[in-house]
Order: C-alpha cells, then sequence, then structure tokens
C-alpha cells in the first residue's frame, strides 16, 4: 500500500521537475563572445596553473572572451574605438584591442 | 648534494643553503638558491589566491599571504597539476587558530574548491528532460539518475555562497542561515545553486547510485525531491537513466 502511494508521490514529482524545468531561464544556450570584457573580467573559473582566468589585460581584448546568451554578443553595446569607428563583440577571436607585448 | 637536501631547504627558510651549488663561473650559488626558494613560495602563494579568491578577499592581502605561507611548507603540490593543489586547504584553515572571526572560511574554501573541480570535470552529454516521464511507472522508484562529473554537492552551517559572492563583489551582504548547495556546470563555467533542506543528502544519494525512491524516502517524510530534480535537469546534471528490466 505505501509503496503504491511512494508511486504515485513520486510520479507527480517528476512531473512537476519536468514542467518546472520548461519554465527555467537557465536552459537559454550561452555563446562565447569575443572582446567584450572588461580588463581582468574575461570568463574562466579554471584556478591555479592555468593561463585564463581574469587575464586579459586592457578593456575589450580581441582574444579574450565571455559568455553571453546566444545570438546576443554582436548586440553587446560597447564605446565606439579611439578613432570613432564602431566596436562590436565577434564569435571569433579579434586582432584588435590587444595588449602591447 | 642530494636531491632531498635540495628539496627540504627549499620549503624551509630556516635550513642553510644546501652545499655544492655553484653558478656558472664556479662560485658558491648562495644568493641564487634564496632566489629559486623565493620564487616557489612566491608563486605557491599567488596560486592559492588564484584558487580560492573569495578566501583571499574575506582574510585580505597580508593574512592570506601569511595563511599560504604556511600552508604551501605543510602541504606542497604532490603533482606538476597546479589545477589539483589546494585540496587540503579547506581541512588546514579548520585546524588554524586565530580564525574566530571567519568561522566560515573553510567552508568559502570548500565551495571554492567544488567550482574548481566542477570546471575541470569531464564532460558529458545530458539526458533530455522530459527523458524522466519516459520511465515506466513501475519502474520509476528503482530507476538510478547517473550525475554529470562536474556535479559538487557542499553543506554548510553558513550562506557561504551569499558570502563568497559578497566577498568577490557579486552580491550583497549575506541573510541566510545554512546553506546546501549544488555546483552544477550547464556550458563551461559552474556555478553555485541553493538547494532545498535535504537537497545535499539527496543528491549525495543519487551520487552513490542509489536508487530514485530510495533516495528521496533516506531525505526524511515531506521532502519533495520536484526542485532538486528541475534543478538538475535544467542545469544539464542528469546524464544517464538506468531502469533494470523487470
Amino acid at each position: 500500500m505505501s509503496k503504491t502511494i511512494k508511486t504515485a508521490a513520486l510520479l507527480s514529482a517528476v512531473a512537476t521537475a519536468v514542467t518546472l524545468t520548461a519554465h527555467q531561464a537557465a536552459a537559454q544556450e550561452k555563446e562565447k563572445c569575443f572582446g567584450v570584457a572588461l580588463a581582468g573580467q574575461n570568463d574562466c573559473a579554471a584556478g591555479p596553473g592555468t593561463t585564463c582566468a581574469g587575464t586579459s589585460k586592457v578593456d575589450y581584448q580581441g582574444n579574450a572572451w565571455s559568455l553571453v546568451d546566444e545570438g546576443t554578443c554582436m548586440e553587446v553595446m560597447l564605446p565606439a574605438m579611439a578613432d570613432g569607428s564602431e566596436r562590436m563583440g565577434s564569435l571569433e577571436a579579434l586582432d584588435r584591442d590587444l595588449p602591447e607585448m | 648534494m642530494s636531491q632531498q637536501a635540495f628539496h627540504h631547504a627549499l620549503l624551509d627558510p630556516a635550513r642553510p643553503v644546501p652545499d655544492g651549488l655553484t653558478d656558472g663561473a664556479g662560485h658558491p650559488a648562495g644568493r641564487r638558491y634564496a632566489v629559486y626558494r623565493n620564487n616557489v613560495a612566491v608563486s605557491l602563494t599567488e596560486a592559492l589566491i588564484t584558487g580560492f579568491p573569495a578566501c583571499a578577499a574575506l582574510l585580505g592581502a597580508d593574512n592570506m599571504s601569511r595563511i599560504a605561507g604556511r600552508f604551501l611548507r605543510q602541504h606542497p603540490p604532490a603533482s606538476p597539476l597546479m589545477i589539483h593543489w589546494g585540496a587540503a586547504f579547506p581541512a588546514f584553515l579548520d585546524g588554524l587558530d586565530g580564525l574566530g572571526r571567519l568561522p566560515f572560511l573553510s567552508d568559502v574554501a570548500r565551495l571554492e574548491l567544488a567550482l574548481r573541480r566542477a570546471y575541470h570535470a569531464a564532460d558529458a552529454t545530458p539526458v533530455a528532460p522530459n527523458a524522466l516521464l519516459s520511465i515506466p511507472e513501475d519502474r520509476l522508484g528503482l530507476a538510478r539518475l547517473r550525475l554529470a562529473p562536474s556535479v559538487q554537492i557542499v553543506k554548510s552551517r553558513w550562506p557561504v555562497a551569499e558570502i563568497r559572492a559578497f566577498a568577490l563583489g557579486l552580491g550583497a551582504a549575506p541573510t541566510s542561515g545554512a546553506q546546501e548547495i549544488a555546483v552544477l556546470r550547464p556550458d563551461y563555467d559552474p556555478e553555485p545553486h541553493v538547494l532545498p533542506p535535504q537537497g545535499h543528502a539527496f543528491l549525495a544519494a543519487l551520487q552513490a547510485n542509489m536508487p530514485l525512491g530510495a533516495a528521496v524516502t533516506q531525505c526524511g517524510p515531506g521532502f519533495d525531491p520536484a526542485p532538486c530534480l528541475a534543478l538538475l535537469l535544467g542545469h544539464g546534471a542528469i546524464t544517464e537513466i538506468l531502469t533494470c528490466p523487470g
């Protein structure tokens, strides 16, 4: 008897979970967006012994990326370049705004 | 001079420079050894700060450096893979006197370690969220849910997820109490999620390969697995559903 009740409760919990999942915003796909992160704030949680965590040296560094919602990379609002031309994010690494070697 | 003597003196500044070290011109290389000794300690300190940024922020730069100096000598890296170094740091913090003002520090370190482990865990393909609905009714309780290798769980008497976020300037001052946390990694970056009460026990049971029904039951009467299951499904943390035939 109790086993039957448990199965019913489990069934309803599973159904609720699947419904909740459908409403979660976290299901949003992400994409890597290059050239939009402020200096030192590019995404990465790799810890010591790696070279990527927060290592971008300049603002909007072209070869550093952030994770953004899919389809929004090109829409990230950025200040214009020094010469007045538009600065945009990219799905591939850029050669603009690189730190001086 | 043995490699062991070289190594021992490296981590103990009170020891003399090992005999027999010479520079390119054949002169004693004492000062060069001292530079090397200093570099080892400084780089390991930096590695610890990189791995535990919230702990470093809570302690302040001076205290963190001092604590790191002791830790790196008691627990030098056992492997050249620095991404794994620091696993002993939470327990080390538990054993330190003088952290009375930061009683939650070791749990913050546990959370930071969990985030790092999640980052480096193997990738796994998640099941579709509605896959749970396709389990035959009579086998649901015996089904086993395999969780992604990146899933990490942390339980604390303190609101460690909030404390970490606050320490890193990502959130407001902590207001809640004890927290049970799951670190999930749907894409590339791990994120901490606060679980409902008993969520830690539930996920631990699933990780231990306990059948779904038993995992729910051992969390006590009144435990509703729906929020935890939704969290796991929504973040691609369930990678396989095993139902035994019959």
